[in-house]
């Protein structure tokens, strides 16, 4: 079980860094993980880590995620987003696709947080359409962008499969897909379908491959995929190596104190 | 109606490199300072859950919130400028130690050909090499005479390099503080590559501490861990030279600094030859305050330092139709562009690990280190490879053909993700009449002034320098050996959308003439002269470098100027 002899917790990631930067200045530290650290911040003993129920066959068994349900969606747009997810990063022999990875969770909570309403973003008017080179402005939120782009992919299907969306074949979803990407099917007047394929594809990549705690790389199966080591606290030692260093990757939950 | 503060000898509008230095340098010399700064105070301890590539990288958690401002953009004067309304082509800093928090730490010092740019150029090919329209123009001081004040900034950031130096960069008075970053297989590779091309690799000069270190402040900080989070974060191990870990705590201990966050601050009073304050409003509750103050200083980078010129009404704006007047003028930006990303098919690098500013570069084509009696253009761009952890939302290079999406995508995608790499120029970018900043004449911030507008492109020089810098890393490349090579030598329009480079500068430019500059080789105003406007905003032109080394050595020679003020008055230079 790499999950468990790899695992490290909080307080000894935290030693070993001290020892391999020589970090333990004597009380000049301004502020910072050291500082923390050596004021025991991140003394406190970590939990021993979760006993991962194992079925006799040494497979872990299936533990409900709690994550797994919608802040945003319905659970028709959900299934839309789901089933065009894993087209654009399917399941094959490398490892889980994006619904496994829990990609349209990730785009759900997404769309419920501040960003799906550009809270962060210049939104006063007026909204002109300009050169390519001045971006493209989007006077609707992103939810309504998704709202609109998920009914335009399925009524796409309809009108040219008479079926829906996630019903359809994987070379038929291809298809819709790619008339959407050409910008050939309209989500609506300015928004044209490539700007919303492309936030599609973006949003699938970063649930694929962000942090696990916004509900997509499940268990960072996304970061094993690629030998990614997710974040850990140093890479002194390695970086002089010639030869390429696999590591059981961490994730933010793993830099908690408990 | 503003609430009237008691008056200060100095007040600081921003927060970032340049107003933390001068808010050290001064409260150690006893000087009463006051600091506004329009964002929330920060501390190494924010960083704690840093390493989270969608928060910081992606969603910007660290930049300035564009809803309450933002810049307008348009390519030429023809066209309607509108708002870049998400993050694009640079990311504005905001709150305790600016852009300086999240920078990569790349430190670099500008040639000496750069400061003296137009004389030397006219020197070696005659005045008709400077095509029409640009404004190439000196900096009002020299490379020997801005030495000290590079070292100045490169000891209190604890700057590392290497001892022996290539005479294609400027002299050095005394060694890098600090030894250079650790050499990975990959900066072996383009090294062992250039030199057997002839060229003069060396090890970026680097604000990611190597090793611990004590600055003369009596500042120690741990050594970098190569962490990968470095770009777009803030270092958690306060090993990355950022104000808040250097400078700032220096001006805190004096006793004489006083900071105000949430501080924006929205005019210069002034009675058009001098200033006695400014009016900021608290973000948080709307109050609007009066700071009185003997001098005021802009460091609140180069957009806000120009546009608080500009709304004020202060000094001379700049027209672009008759090249009179100064605030506005000389906008520049970065060329990047021409790289060369090598696919190699049987290797696997650990490019996951890094730090934002481990990388190599040659000097060989950049500034006038080469001879352009035969080119189309001037000045040049440093070559570079760097390791900065390549996160994996952001990185996922394939060779070229591949589809986008798909089952042949993903297979792609995973099977490049450890093995390439690129070689790539920062170019170099000079001045142009029509290239300016000026005020939008629709779009407003949300305390109802105009936005910043600018107006800038590429032009051929620019096309002409990143085909030939194309030639050069694609040459680099092939010397490493990959698999397959893909190549970009065109240059298209300037586009806002993508990322490119938080390195704007102008529009406040130094020089010795007032007729053709801002504020003089100590960023003093010409035209107001207790006002001091500090930052990449005072660069005539920028060279194929980052800016902040320049711009560091810039704040720490002004602060000569403001004590030599405090003082005794008047013009200084
Ligand atoms: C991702 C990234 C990577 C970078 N990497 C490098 C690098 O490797 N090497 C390099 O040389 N440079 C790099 N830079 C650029 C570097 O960060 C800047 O040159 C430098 O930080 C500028 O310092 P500054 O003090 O002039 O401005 P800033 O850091 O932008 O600070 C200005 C401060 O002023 C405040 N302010 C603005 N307007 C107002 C107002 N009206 N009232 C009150 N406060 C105000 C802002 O909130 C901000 O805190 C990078 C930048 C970014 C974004
Ligand atoms: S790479 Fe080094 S300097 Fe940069 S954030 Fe990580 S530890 Fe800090």
């Amino acid at each position: 079980m790499a999950e468990q002899h790899n695992h490290q917790p909080p307080d000894r990631s935290r030693r070993q860094f001290l020892k391999y930067s020589g970090a333990a200045i004597s009380g000049a530290v301004i502020g910072g993980v050291i500082g923390g650290a050596i004021a025991g911040g991140f003394k406190k003993k970590a939990p021993a880590p979760a006993p991962t129920p194992t079925t006799p066959g040494g497979q872990a068994a299936a533990v409900a995620d709690y994550n797994q349900a919608t802040m945003y969606f319905t659970q028709s747009q959900l299934q839309i987003t789901q089933a065009a997810v894993e087209r654009i990063f399917p399941k094959d022999d490398l490892g889980p696709g994006a619904a496994e990875l829990g990609v349209a969770y990730y785009i759900d909570h997404q769309l419920a947080s501040p960003w799906g309403i550009n809270g962060r973003e210049y939104r006063t008017g007026p909204y002109v359409k300009g050169e390519a080179t001045q971006g493209d402005y989007q006077s609707i939120h992103r939810t309504e962008v998704f709202n609109l782009g998920l009914i335009a992919i399925q009524d796409a299907s309809m009108k040219k499969y008479n079926n829906k969306f996630p019903d359809l074949a994987d070379d038929q979803k291809d298809a819709i897909l790619t008339l959407l990407e050409k910008g050939d099917i309209e989500v609506i007047n300015g928004i044209t379908g490539t700007s919303f394929f492309n936030l599609l594809r973006t949003l699938t990549l970063e649930g694929v491959y962000a942090d696990p705690l916004y509900g997509g790389n499940k268990n960072m199966q996304g970061w094993k995929m690629r030998k990614y080591p997710g974040n850990q606290m140093s890479y002194t030692n390695i970086m002089e190596k010639a030869e390429f260093v696999t590591m059981e990757p961490m994730s933010l939950r793993d830099h908690i104190a408990h | 109606m503003a609430t009237k503060m008691p008056k200060v000898p100095v007040v600081i509008v921003g927060m970032g490199w340049l107003g933390g230095i001068i808010a050290a340098e001064l409260s150690k010399q006893g000087v009463k300072v006051v600091g506004l700064e329009r964002g929330k105070p920060r501390a190494t301890e924010d960083y704690y859950m840093v390493h989270d590539e969608l928060r910081y990288a992606m969603r910007y958690d660290l930049m300035q919130d564009l809803s309450k401002e933002t810049i307008t953009f348009r390519n030429t004067s023809k066209m309607t400028a509108l708002p870049m309304r998400s993050y694009g082509s640079f990311l504005l800093g905001e709150g305790l130690g600016g852009s300086g928090i999240h920078w990569n730490g790349q430190t670099f010092r500008f040639l000496p050909y750069d400061f003296e740019i137009h004389s030397k150029t006219v020197e070696r090919y005659g005045k008709k090499k400077i095509p029409d329209g640009m404004l190439l123009q000196d900096w009002g001081i020299t490379y020997d005479e801005l030495e000290p004040y590079f070292y100045k900034f490169e000891e209190v950031a604890g700057i590392s390099g290497e001892q022996e130096q290539t005479p294609m960069v400027g002299k050095r008075s005394k060694p890098f503080p600090t030894k250079p970053m650790l050499k990975t297989p990959i900066l072996k590779m383009f090294e062992d590559a250039t030199k057997k091309l002839g060229y003069h690799p060396y090890m970026m000069p680097s604000a990611n501490l190597s090793e611990q270190y004590t600055n003369p402040d009596g500042i120690t900080r741990a050594a970098c861990q190569y962490c990968g989070y470095c770009e777009r974060f803030g270092c958690e191990y306060g090993a990355k030279a950022d104000p808040v870990v250097t400078v700032l705590p220096v001006a805190n201990k004096t006793g004489n600094f006083e900071l105000r966050p949430y501080s924006n601050v929205v005019e210069v009073l002034h009675d058009g030859k001098k200033a006695s304050g400014v009016v900021y409003v608290n973000t948080v509750t709307g109050e609007r305050y009066e700071q009185p103050a003997d001098v005021v200083i802009l460091a609140s980078y180069v957009f806000n330092n120009v546009r608080l010129l500009l709304t004020s009404k202060l000094g001379k704006p700049y027209d672009p139709k008759t090249g009179k007047g100064v605030v506005g003028k000389n906008y520049c930006y970065q060329t990047n562009g021409g790289s060369a990303t090598g696919f190699f098919d049987d290797k696997e690098f650990n490019l996951y690990a890094g730090a934002g500013s481990l990388g190599m570069e040659i000097p060989d084509f950049n500034g006038d280190n080469f001879d352009h009696t035969n080119l189309n253009f001037l000045h040049g761009a440093g070559i570079r490879i760097s390791q900065t952890g390549q996160r994996p939302i952001a990185t996922n290079p394939v060779p070229k053909g591949t589809p986008t999406w798909g089952a042949e995508f993903k297979k792609q995608s995973l099977k490049y993700a450890n093995n390439t790499l690129t070689v790539s120029p920062q170019g170099s970018s000079l001045p142009w009449q029509h290239h300016y900043l000026d005020l939008d004449p629709t779009f407003k911030d949300a305390y109802g002034l105009p936005l910043m507008r600018i107006t800038f492109d590429f032009e051929d020089q620019d096309r002409e320098m990143i085909k030939f810098m194309a030639s050069k890393t694609e040459e680099i490349m092939k010397e490493m050996n990959p698999t397959s090579i893909g190549v970009s030598n065109k240059l298209g329009p300037y586009n806002i959308v993508p990322y490119q480079s938080t390195h704007n500068t102008g529009g406040a430019i130094m020089g010795a003439d007032p007729s053709t500059s801002v504020v003089n080789s100590y960023l003093q105003m010409w035209d107001a002269e207790n006002v001091f406007v500090v930052g990449a905003s005072a660069f005539p032109h920028n060279s194929g470098y980052n800016p902040t080394g320049t711009v560091g050595a810039l704040a720490y020679r002004a602060v000569d100027g403001i004590a030599k003020y405090l003082k005794s008055g008047g013009m200084v230079v």
